[in-house]
């Protein structure tokens, strides 16, 4: 893979109450070997971005508009079967957020893995096996685990195995989301250096998915800031937690709310009131209703993504004068 | 701030396990040792954190001394008074004073109750409140402390019609409306994201301050502890292994657990993408079924040596003012 581009998406949710403006004209970049941290609160659209690169949208939930070129091929407009075969998977795999909890507690690790390998690529019985303890090995696991049930297994060796799975095609994206969130801090820091070692090893790119800022800073190359199934902001680890410090006023909010262990505060900021409604976004800035900086300009007119320096975007219009 | 107001000795709680018929014949029993010796005092109007990695018996501890399950053995004093065992009678009034937050705010609520009847229903059982109208205002009070105002938009509605935040805010009201002194809160923002936990952290600090009120912080998260709690106690498989100040054990920890524990923690720095972090120790927490001989921790310690392994457990010792540490090396290794 040379890059992947994403331009204007939108995805919408088509519901009973009205149309959830889940992703509303995301545009990023994504380069070889890079990984990029996808943040923001819950709701904000994160895990939709995730099956839209996929071109699996869960219902009903429909991509309405946008492009997603993957080495210039736009992926939606290829069909169900061409997807299955060049794309999901073989290109890009997804680590489904929970999908540690998912497996079936009825069924050893081997047949759940076989099947899942087994439905996507013909091969013999022995050889898929050879390849399951090959990735087992790769992610830490020995090929012990292939006899276990799940609840045999402890949240980190399942979070593993759900990675192995997701490797097994040799994917060149990956796309994790919150593959941490459920698991205690050793075991996180132990599955973000297994990440690390893969992203060499097997020169993958990833998309990190996560609500926590602090997680991102180990992981992500780059950081895209998520409100409300819009962009905010787009930059470097550097230019996200530096001294010069974030740009939109969320992604500060942001930062401020998040706990620092080394470090005491003696009052947490946090960002009063609560996501807007994607059924009905408000108009202007989609951030205006809970913003510290909001102007006139902002209640009516939607920012655009403003380059403020190289690398570094943001979609506030504090950053237009 | 010097009375204490809970103080557990000794605590212990040993669940059965299923024996093979092997075992059955052989008359030999297994067990998981939730929690398994642990001791602290908690003083009044302090916000005492219980810190640990999944399993390691926090919420049995909680739900000891809520009452809601015997101790296999120690006892549990409140206000000075012997509360392990209690009559019907004293223990409703005990229920009345010490209350919890559950870890899960989905599974504690009835989702077929509004929020006034899932506030209501420790009123009736406590019998207070002479009638539907006076419980209703009581519940409204209720919901105006935390915040869930005007209350009158939300007595009327289902827990599945709140947001997680709205949720955790409405099981925090229900602890409130029996007016306790004492209350367990089990994870009570592990299920919201950051901003919202902040938020209701400090809700939880303010009511706190305000009414007098003492904690029992329950969490895996140190960074919140740190912020939060003015005590934390570090639990590893059902004992404490180290106790001080909420900036003492974390300036200055000194069981290698805790030291690990610290390590692990993401920050919100840069020029941390490309290293690989630095994690002492391997593998992860055992079964409560099967604990190691010797400090409990030895398997997975990089200091330990043969006494870890063969000496009886290290108990905890003051280690300085009010820091205590269940190591058996720790002074060479600080
Ligand atoms: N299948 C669906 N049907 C209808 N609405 C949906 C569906 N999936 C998501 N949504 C809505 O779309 C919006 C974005 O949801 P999404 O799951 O992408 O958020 P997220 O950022 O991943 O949140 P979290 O951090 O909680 O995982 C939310 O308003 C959500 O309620
Ligand atoms: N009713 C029970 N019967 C048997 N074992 C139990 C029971 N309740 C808890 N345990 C076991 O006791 C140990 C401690 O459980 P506990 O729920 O107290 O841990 P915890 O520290 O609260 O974990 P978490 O962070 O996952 O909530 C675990 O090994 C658990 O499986
Ligand atoms: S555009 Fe206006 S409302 Fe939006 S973040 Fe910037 S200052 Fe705040
Ligand atoms: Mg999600
Ligand atoms: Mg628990």
């Amino acid at each position: 893979m040379e890059k992947l581009e994403v331009k204007k998406i939108k995805l919408y949710y088509f519901t009973s109450k009205g149309v959830i403006h889940a992703l509303d004209g995301v545009s990023f970049e994504l380069r070889a070997g890079e990984t990029l941290g996808v943040v923001g609160e819950s709701g904000c659209g994160k895990t939709t971005l995730g099956t839209a690169l996929l071109n699996m949208p869960t219902p009903p939930g429909r991509i309405v508009a946008g492009e997603i070129r993957l080495d210039g091929v736009d992926i939606l407009k290829l069909n169900e079967n061409e997807l299955r075969k060049q794309i999901r998977w073989e290109k890009m795999a997804m680590v489904f957020q929970g999908a540690m909890n998912c497996l079936t507690p009825v069924y050893t690790i081997r047949k759940q893995m076989m099947e899942t390998i087994l439905s996507h690529r013909k091969m013999a019985k022995e050889e898929a096996e050879a390849r399951i303890i090959k990735y087992l090995n790769l992610v830490g696991l020995s090929a012990d685990v292939l006899r276990r049930y799940p609840h045999e297994l402890s949240g980190g060796m399942k979070q593993r195995i759900v990675i192995a799975t997701a490797l097994f095609l040799e994917p060149q994206i990956v796309i994790c989301d919150e593959p941490t969130t459920a698991l205690d801090v050793v075991v996180q820091a132990q599955i973000i250096n297994l990440l690390k070692k893969l992203k060499q090893q097997l020169k993958l790119s990833f998309i990190f998915i996560t609500h926590d800022l602090a997680t991102e800073a180990e992981v992500a190359d780059r950081i895209l800031v998520m409100y409300a199934g819009k962009v905010a902001e787009i930059g470097t680890n550097e230019q996200i937690y530096g001294p010069r410090g974030a740009a939109h006023p969320y992604t500060q909010l942001l930062m401020a709310a998040t706990p620092r262990l080394r470090q005491k505060v003696d009052q947490l900021a946090f960002i009063p009131g609560t996501p807007p409604d994607l059924l009905a976004p408000p108009a202007g800035c989609r951030f205006h209703l809970r913003c510290p900086q909001v102007m006139a300009r902002c209640r009516q007119e939607e920012p655009p993504l403003i380059e403020i320096e190289p690398a570094h975007t943001v979609a506030c219009w504090r950053w237009k004068q | 701030m010097s009375e204490v107001i809970l103080e557990v000795k000794d605590l212990k709680k040993w669940f059965p396990l299923k024996r093979s018929l092997g075992q059955w014949l052989r008359g030999q029993r297994t067990w998981m040792r939730a929690v398994d010796g642990v001791s602290f005092q908690i003083k009044k109007g302090e916000i005492f954190g219980l810190i640990g990695e999944s399993g390691c018996g926090k919420t049995t501890t909680g739900k000891l001394i809520m009452k809601l399950i015997e101790p296999t053995g120690g006892q549990i004093f409140f206000r000075g008074e012997d509360v392990t065992h209690l009559s019907p009678e004293a223990l409703k009034a005990y229920k009345r004073e010490v209350q919890m937050i559950f870890q899960d705010p989905y599974a504690s609520m009835n989702p077929r109750f509004r929020l006034h009847q899932v506030l209501a229903e420790p009123l009736t059982i406590h019998r207070i409140g002479a009638n539907e109208q006076e419980k209703r205002a009581l519940a409204a009070e209720a919901l105006t402390k935390v915040k869930l105002t005007p209350a009158s938009d939300f007595l009327d509605r289902f827990s599945h019609m709140l947001s997680g935040g709205q949720r955790q805010r409405a099981a925090t009201a229900r602890t409130l409306i029996l007016s306790p002194s004492f209350i367990v809160a089990d994870e009570p923002v592990s299920m919201v994201d950051l901003s919202t936990r902040a938020e209701l952290l400090q809700m939880m600090k303010d009511i706190q301050e305000e009414l007098g009120l003492t904690y029992l912080y329950i969490t895996h998260d140190l960074s919140t502890a740190r912020y939060f709690a003015d005590r934390i106690a570090v639990m590893y498989l059902g004992r404490i292994v180290e106790m001080g100040t909420a900036d003492e054990l974390i300036d200055h920890p000194l069981h290698p657990y805790t030291k690990a524990l610290i390590a692990a923690v993401p920050e919100p720095v840069p020029g941390r993408v490309n290293l690989i972090k630095e994690i002492p120790i391997k593998g992860e927490i055992p079964s409560a079924a099967q604990i190691p001989s010797g400090c409990r921790f030895h398997p997975r310690c990089p200091f330990a040596v043969d006494d870890c392994r063969h000496l009886t457990a290290a108990k905890l010792i003051l280690a300085g003012p009010g820091h205590a540490v269940a190591c058996w090396r720790y002074k060479e290794l600080d």
